[in-house]
């Protein structure tokens, strides 16, 4: 056997991974693992909890995406307590969210993946980030932290924490909005669509072009899709029915409830992080030339099983991407290209919401009264559908929890992809740091 | 010249990083005096060399080391005691680092209870023995904070850490201070609400229903939370998610402090004092659903969360 690359830690992503490369003899690819090394507990220590405190409990799972969380598990909650939230609530509860999401996908856009594509993928380490972006395009990167404290601005100053959030209970959420604060918002949420159409013309002209041999070629695998859709197909981060494609773009559409009989969760004694598989195609078998059970999440999978968006500026540029990379698109950097094809509904879902009075409705949280009951919560997470799975006692405590979260859904994937980016770029032993960054991009795109 | 600086996540959820992002504009400002000579997040230092072909774990020297989350695992540990020997100033940011954090409530079991659950008793997860090789690291004892470990020269708290709280360490550090932390003030020192010191009596209320407050009116206009007779941790929290100025975070929305920011001082005993204040305001402390946990949602280490007998059968 040969040597093993260590690549470690993965960088610029949300989280601990890494990356090992196995070269035969020959110094040819024999095999590549991506490692999430990192378990923390919370379907165990989530057990005894209050119901009601589980929404500013489980946001804690993710720092960047802890609106998705807090309100995956509000929902859970609801369905627990067996009560709906008035509408007022749901729509102060999707505005936060697409607030939150606007901020995520700037985030990993420019401070994240842009690095790479902005300063080059072969460029020295040491400038091949954020601070070399913010020499590089100055007036972008103020523009960006501006925008983000934009986002902080609007969440905070009505819902306090932007960070692991406390506003969605069971049955609602804890504050109703003032006219007033409506009528701050608006512009501000005006000012993120704007920045959002401007951040998808910059990408279009000055990104996509010039790395359309990299995204042909880099971490592309062909396996399934899973999303949220709405009844009549519009892709939805709050609300709808879970869609499941296979390769060749067949789907399944099912309930939150059934989602126990398509999706199962292996694991192999060299990950903490589990893989999620859809157990009904078959056994998890990640090999590149016949996966099977493997199915994606996040930005690109979402784009793949929607029929359409549910706003018009992202719909057109849908419309675009679709004609361009057809349906399902396997393309693996296509990710951030879809990312942003997402932040314009986002934008424009926010706006949407502040032009809505009913949002100011004071009629904001149903009563509610503990029962011994079962509930199940997602949304889409920026990464991908999240799953809470509570069960609780007739005092309203918590005896089981069941969670399939964001990033996990993608661990097959991602480990495909590396593999698949590694043997496409290592040959005979050769290999530089831009080759090795280059096998990480497969994973970025992914955003972990 | 730029102070170099080393920067990483342990057992986090990576919310603490994103503060730093936060910092909002006078985060450029800040970005050009500080190097950044290892941060997972922004920048493709790696441990093991550029190349991937390293023995052993390189943490470059720097002035400040900055860690985030708890220490969970034995990597975890070794990484950490690798960066506290190569930096001059280390600082815990966040409360996980500074106490734990809420996934030190897995302290609450025996480590082979957690895995049981996780790997043999979810839902949809196919029942496998417990992940082993050299690639897994293994679980420390507890989920412990950074000072249970090593030492620490600057605590900075939060769940998350405000923005202001970050750059105002890191720029007392720039000026050459050798120290910094929060004022020993409480949440409530730092809340307008209205207090008249007594409550309507009885047990502690659930979470089940909202405040009683006028949304048109600030809150210097709504009645204390614990005054409403539900748990509020504000008394024996520490004042500073609000940052340098507005009000408590939590209570901004309308909602209880649940003690993210962790003791006021150092020795405090949240959870004894908490039940005092409780009991101050006419409430029954012993009334208050899932107490040890509830009261120490963030602080589970430093032996406050500890492995409780099973529960009888009913």
């Amino acid at each position: 056997m040969g040597k093993v690359i260590n690549i470690q830690p993965v960088t610029r992503i949300e989280g601990h991974a890494k990356v090992s490369i196995t070269l035969d003899d020959a110094g040819n690819v024999a095999d590549t693992k991506l490692y999430v090394q990192t378990l923390r507990g919370f379907e165990k220590f989530c057990e005894g909890r209050p119901v009601e405190e589980m929404p500013r409990t489980v946001c804690h799972i993710c720092g960047i995406c802890p609106w998705a969380h807090h309100l995956a598990s509000a929902k859970a909650t609801d369905a627990c307590y067996g009560v709906t939230p008035p509408p007022a609530a749901v729509k102060l509860r999707r505005l936060m969210q697409s607030v939150a999401y606007v901020s995520d996908k700037i985030l990993n856009f420019y401070f994240l993946a842009a690095p790479d594509f902005v300063i080059g993928p072969d460029a020295d380490y040491s400038v091949r980030n954020v601070i070399g972006i913010v020499q590089a395009a100055p007036e972008i990167a103020k523009k960006v932290v501006h925008m983000r404290h934009l986002g902080a601005q609007i969440i905070e100053g009505f819902a306090g924490r932007a960070i692991h959030p406390t506003f969605a209970v069971p049955g609602g959420v804890s504050k109703p909005m003032t006219e007033t604060e409506r009528q701050k918002m608006l512009p501000l949420a005006k000012e993120l669509l704007e920045f959002s159409q401007f951040s998808m013309k910059f990408a279009k002209e000055n990104v996509f072009p010039k790395y359309l041999n990299a995204i042909k070629t880099i971490g592309v695998i062909k396996v399934g899709y899973l999303g949220t859709v709405t009844a009549d197909g519009a892709l939805d981060f709050y609300d709808g029915k879970l869609r499941l494609m296979k390769p060749d773009g067949a789907y399944d559409d099912f309930t939150y409830e059934q989602y126990a009989d398509y999706l199962g969760e292996w694991v192999e004694p060299w990950s903490y992080q589990k893989f999620p598989y859809a157990k009904k195609w078959g056994k998890l078998n990640m090999s590149l030339d016949n996966p099977v059970g493997v199915y994606r999440t996040n930005t690109l999978s979402r784009i793949n099983v929607a029929d359409k968006m549910a706003t018009p500026l992202a719909q057109a540029e849908f419309e675009e991407f679709r004609a361009a990379f057809g349906r399902p698109a396997h393309f693996t950097l296509l990710y951030h290209y879809a990312r942003l094809i997402e932040l314009l509904q986002c934008a424009e879902t926010a706006v949407q919401l502040l032009e809505d009075k009913e949002i100011t409705s004071t009629d904001i949280r149903v009563p509610i009264t503990p029962r011994a009951a079962r509930g199940i919560g997602c949304v889409e997470a920026p990464r991908g559908t999240l799953i809470h799975d509570y069960e609780c006692d007739e005092n309203g405590l918590i005896t089981k929890v069941n969670l399939i979260v964001g990033t996990t859904h993608n661990n097959a994937a991602m480990n495909m992809s590396v593999n698949q980016a590694a043997k496409a770029l290592i040959h005979e032993g050769k290999y530089d740091q831009g080759i090795l960054n280059k096998v990480e991009m497969a994973i970025r795109a992914y955003d972990p | 010249m730029a102070v170099k600086v080393v920067e990483d996540w342990l057992n986090a959820c990576s919310g603490c990083e994103i503060s730093i992002l936060n910092i909002g504009d006078p985060l450029l400002d800040l970005l050009p005096q500080l190097e950044f000579v290892h941060i997972t997040a922004l920048v493709d230092h790696k441990f093991f060399g550029q190349l991937g072909d390293g023995a052993t774990m390189e943490i470059p020297e720097a002035v400040v080391g900055i860690v985030s989350g708890g220490v969970r695992n034995e990597e975890q540990k070794h990484e950490l005691e690798e960066i506290r020997k190569k930096v001059q100033f280390l600082i815990s940011l966040g409360s996980c680092a500074c106490y734990g954090g809420v996934p030190a409530q897995a302290n609450m079991w025996k480590n082979d209870e957690v895995f049981e659950k996780v790997f043999r008793n979810c839902l949809t997860t196919d029942s496998a023995p417990n992940p082993e090789d050299p690639n897994v690291p293994k679980w420390t004892p507890t989920c412990a904070a950074v000072d249970e470990v090593v030492k620490v020269d600057i605590a900075i708290p939060g769940c998350p850490p405000h923005p202001d709280w970050i750059a105002d360490a890191v720029l007392a550090l720039l000026s050459g201070k050798t120290a910094w932390s929060l004022p020993e003030r409480s949440v409530c020192d730092t809340c307008p609400v209205i207090r008249e010191q007594k409550s309507g009596g009885g047990p502690v209320k659930r979470w089940l229903q909202n405040m009683e407050f006028n949304p048109e009116e600030g809150l210097e206009k709504m009645r204390c939370i614990n005054e409403q007779g539900f748990l509020c941790m504000g008394p024996v929290t520490l004042a500073g998610c609000n940052g340098k100025a507005g009000v408590p975070r939590c209570i901004q929305a309308r909602t209880p402090c649940r003690g993210c920011f962790g003791p006021i001082r150092k020795g405090a005993r949240p959870m004894v004092e908490m039940m005092g204040a409780l009991t101050s305001v006419g409430l029954d402390p012993k009334s208050l659903v899932d107490r040890r946990a509830m009261m120490n949602r963030y602080i589970g280490g430093h032996g406050f969360l500890t492995v409780i007998p099973a529960r009888p059968a009913k």
